[in-house]
């Protein structure tokens, strides 16, 4: 007996998003959903939770027919969603984000508490969740909010549970537990999709792979008999290249030389303890690390937008220690930033604004106040093509292009131009393989143009595929260098602050 | 390996080219973009002929005795009111001159608070600012003499620097020191009146008098009038109209009006691609401070008696506000907005005297046609108008942005 969808059409005006999908899931079995942005699986499984109606197709469990108007529907009929960004509300405890909706009330119609506490420590306990009921969400980290989101699904009597991209906000041991979750889940009879475009996860944890691409389903894969490189060209469609193409570097001068800085946090802690290290031309140097290790300040720190506590950065034999960003423009610095959207962009702007959204104040863009847009528009074009922005247009809103086009009219504007050092910041986060591989591409070009690149990126296999040189970040400082066919454990070791 | 394309992104829906908006300054389907301010309006219209006639207790108890006749009055209640509205507002060369009139510093005043808005700052101050803008060009109106020409741009550049550095002082110290604009531009409307309460019974008062009013402006600082003397309309009109037109160029033309928009949708971006944010967030008020400051200088060079008042900005400046979002914030869409506002005011004064229905009911229309373009989304669902959902106006970032 299990959760079937078959043929599931649906249409969006211009686009078939779900053409004829069939999935099913059976209690016990984890099935990964794995697909690029914009393949459909959000739609599909967005029709799963009642939140879109299919225009074509059934649902049916334990061979029943299902009618899922709205998300009551969905939870109703056992069918649960821990989403990729949490639905909890930040100033409640763990018990009332979970009984929120559904509150067991006492007498005169007060809420319940020790009941609510009693149902989630029972839940926890369960599937060994550990989550203290008392908390306050805001307090807890992500990967504890995580867990409450699939309280909430248990306390509702989910038996069949869709997870979407569960592990995109995850630090690496979050995923392990969280891994350990699912497993527990599984033995429990619960039936699992997990959405996901990491192809390694959805080899480790799945009983069976479904690829969709194009709002199709095209393919299904056993773990045991496929690989990670069947998978990708099975979601885009063409072979690619998961390791990056490069020849060995051939490293020049010294272009970025930082030497013992210290940056603080907003919160005035010291998030940057005392960093030193050289990049050189022609070679790129790979930061990894856990997040939150101080790679956001140290980047913040390097490129002028967040004032150097003590310490040095000099760029050749420019001082850029506190330089304004429009100064290390002018010297050729590109960035990459890691928040895309938050700060990467402006997302009202058309594309055509944002590829000139640094060096706007010059010529050809504009001349003294005068903007030139003629001028601008012919170079957007070109930028465009060069750098396969796919866009229906220069003037539509960068806020609809999907998050690898995005980053591609920022890697566009920050790439078109005679450039000594690039700064690249988690530079394929969240953004499909096809992008992906693009990007990494265009990086090493920069890199065997002659520039010093430094890259940072929470993926490990991210730096390892890029870097010439690895340089882990825990809590601040270097805790270590490493060459790029260096061990992984070794550098994973690094990572947790144990030196090797 | 047939299919050598990547899959297509997400739907999105067909898209109007905003840039083309922005660089022409007029929308490529002017006809579509009318139509929900169109219904919003007549929306007002039939609610403000409710209230219109349920606001009558003669009609009200003749409803319970004899309902046919009190409808029968109601109807012919309500067309005398909207027959007065018209009739004042677009009736004759007259009232057609008092609505340009009194849209002309609703128009200076919407822009300031629109180019605000567009640089992320919500300027509540334009008030204030008119009243600084008005002393200035006092001073220089009534003390100094000038052939025309000269006196009058002079005393409109006063107009403007007094309003600037009303303006351009919130700025300062939001870049500074990270005070809220809303919270120092409503303080600085307090200060602005009653410092023209003191300044206006010093050397400037009106000899004679004892309250706080000051010397007429001599008659080489007074507007001209557009039509000749019998209508009230002034140059002033011709004058806002240009800035209309110098707003949108600065806003879309200009690499500083780049930063601006740039600044004021997402600041941290703009911080990143080395926009100075600060020396924006002060330029941006204290340009936005000037227009007022020129809509302030409007109200003592252009009308009679030619003195200033610490009431001489009346509610423009709030006006101003709701001038500014039924315009969305767009320099051509502000000058619209101005119209039909000061339209509304010519009319209100004529309903009121020839109809007897309170010139509040003007301030009920001109809130329920705002309310109802700031909610295209009841609009569409009252009349069924099919397009694409809007984002609700987001005109500024949160709380200490």
């Amino acid at each position: 007996m299990a959760l079937v969808l078959e043929g599931i059409t649906k249409r969006f005006p211009g686009v078939l998003a779900n053409d004829d999908v069939s999935l099913s899931v059976a209690p016990g079995e984890v099935v990964a959903l794995l697909g690029e942005n914009g393949a459909g699986k959000s739609t599909l499984m967005n029709i799963l939770y009642g939140l879109y109606s299919a225009d074509e197709g059934t649902i049916t469990i334990d061979g029943e027919e299902m009618t899922l108007g709205s998300s009551a529907d969905a939870i109703a009929a056992g069918i649960g969603m821990v989403h990729q960004h949490f639905m909890l509300v930040p100033v409640f405890t763990v018990t009332e984000n979970v009984v929120l909706g559904q509150e067991p009330t006492g007498f005169g119609g007060m809420i319940d508490r020790d009941i609510a506490r009693e149902t989630v420590m029972n839940i926890s306990e369960r599937y060994n969740l550990r989550v203290d009921p008392d908390a306050l969400i805001e307090n807890i980290p992500v990967g504890v909010q995580q867990r409450v989101e699939i309280i909430k699904v248990m306390n509702r009597e989910a038996e069949f549970v869709i997870f979407d991209e569960p592990t995109a906000v995850l630090t690496p041991q979050e995923v392990e537990e969280f891994f350990g979750i699912l497993e527990g889940l599984q033995a429990d009879g619960k039936g699992i999709v997990f959405i996901t475009h990491k192809l390694g996860e959805a080899i480790r944890v799945a009983d069976r792979i479904v690829v969709m691409r194009g709002g199709k389903v095209v393919g299904e894969a056993l773990p045991a008999e496929t690989t990670q490189q069947d998978l990708a060209n099975m979601m885009v469609g063409r072979s690619v290249d998961l390791t990056v193409p490069k020849e060995s570097a051939s490293p020049g001068d010294v272009v970025l030389e930082v030497r013992d800085l210290v940056v603080l946090d907003s919160r005035n802690v010291k998030a940057v303890d005392g960093v030193s290290f050289d990049v050189r031309a022609g070679e790129i140097v790979g930061i990894a690390g856990v997040q939150g290790n101080g790679q956001t300040e140290l980047i913040e720190g390097i490129t002028g937008l967040r004032p150097v506590m003590s310490g040095s950065v000099r760029m050749g034999e420019t001082d850029i220690t506190d330089a304004h960003p429009r100064d290390l423009h002018q010297l050729g610095v590109s960035h990459i930033p890691e928040d895309r959207q938050g700060s990467g962009l402006v997302l009202d702007f058309s594309v055509l604004e944002n590829m000139i959204l640094d060096s706007y104040y010059d010529r050809p863009f504009s001349r003294g106040v005068f903007m030139d847009w003629a001028s601008t528009r012919e170079t957007a074009q070109d930028l465009v093509k060069q750098y396969d922005v796919r866009t229906p247009g220069i003037d539509v809103p960068v806020s609809t292009l999907s998050g690898g086009n995005q980053q591609k009219v920022i890697v566009a504007r920050e790439f078109a131009r005679e450039v000594e050092l690039v700064i690249a910041a988690q530079p394929t986060r969240g953004i499909d393989v096809g992008s992906i591989e693009y990007i990494h591409t265009q990086i090493v070009a920069k890199r065997d143009a002659g520039a010093a690149v430094l890259v940072v990126s929470s993926e490990l296999d991210e730096v390892m595929a890029l870097a010439d040189r690895i340089i882990v970040l825990y809590h601040g400082r270097v805790a270590g260098e490493f060459a790029p066919d260096a061990e992984v454990t070794d550098i994973g070791l690094a990572m947790l602050g144990s030196a090797p | 390996m047939t299919d050598t394309r990547l899959p297509e992104k997400e739907p999105t829906p067909p898209q109007r080219s905003p840039m083309m908006d922005r660089v022409t300054g007029v929308g490529t389907s002017v006809a579509r973009s009318l139509v929900l301010p169109t219904l919003a309006m007549l929306t007002a219209l039939i609610i403000g002929a409710i209230i219109i006639a349920f606001s009558d207790i003669e009609i009200l108890r003749l409803l319970f005795d004899d309902p046919g006749a009190a409808a029968g009055q109601m109807v012919s209640e309500v067309s005398r009111a909207y027959r007065a509205l018209f009739r004042g507002s677009l009736g004759s060369v007259n009232s057609l001159s008092e609505s340009l009139f009194a849209a002309t510093p609703l128009l200076l005043a919407g822009l300031s608070v629109a180019l605000g808005f567009r640089a992320g700052l919500f300027n509540i101050g334009a008030q204030g600012q008119m009243l600084m803008g008005g002393l200035a060009a006092t001073y220089v109106g009534v003390y100094v003499s000038l052939p025309g020409i000269i006196h009058i741009p002079l005393t409109l550049l006063a107009g403007f620097a007094g309003g600037m550095i009303w303006g351009g002082l919130a700025g300062l110290l939001k870049a500074r020191t990270g005070a809220h604009e809303v919270i120092t531009t409503i303080m600085g409307n307090f200060i602005a009146v009653f410092f023209m309460q003191w300044v206006l019974t010093t050397g400037i008062q009106d000899p004679g008098r004892n309250n706080p009013v000051s010397a007429e402006l001599v008659t080489s600082a007074r507007l001209p009038r557009l039509f000749g003397v019998d209508y009230r309309v002034t140059i002033g009109l011709l004058l806002a109209i240009a800035f209309v037109f110098a707003v949108h160029w600065l806003l879309y033309q200009s690499s500083i009006g780049f930063e601006f928009r740039a600044v004021g949708s997402n600041p941290k971006a703009g911080s990143y691609a080395g926009m100075n944010v600060a020396i924006v967030v002060t330029l941006a008020m204290a340009l936005a401070g000037g227009l007022a400051g020129m809509a302030g200088a409007n109200q003592v060079m252009g009308l009679e008696p030619y003195k200033a008042t610490p009431a001489l900005a009346g509610a423009v400046g709030f006006d101003a506000i709701t001038v500014a979002l039924l315009g969305r914030s767009n320099p051509v869409g502000v000058l619209w907005a101005a119209l039909l506002f000061g339209a509304l005011a010519a009319g209100g004064r004529e309903m009121q005297g020839a109809a007897q229905v309170p010139i509040d009911l003007v301030v009920v229309l001109q809130a329920l046609i705002v309310i109802f373009v700031a909610a295209p989304g009841m609009i569409r669902a009252i009349y069924r108008v099919k397009g694409r959902e809007e984002k609700p106006t987001q005109m500024t970032t949160g709380w200490g942005s």
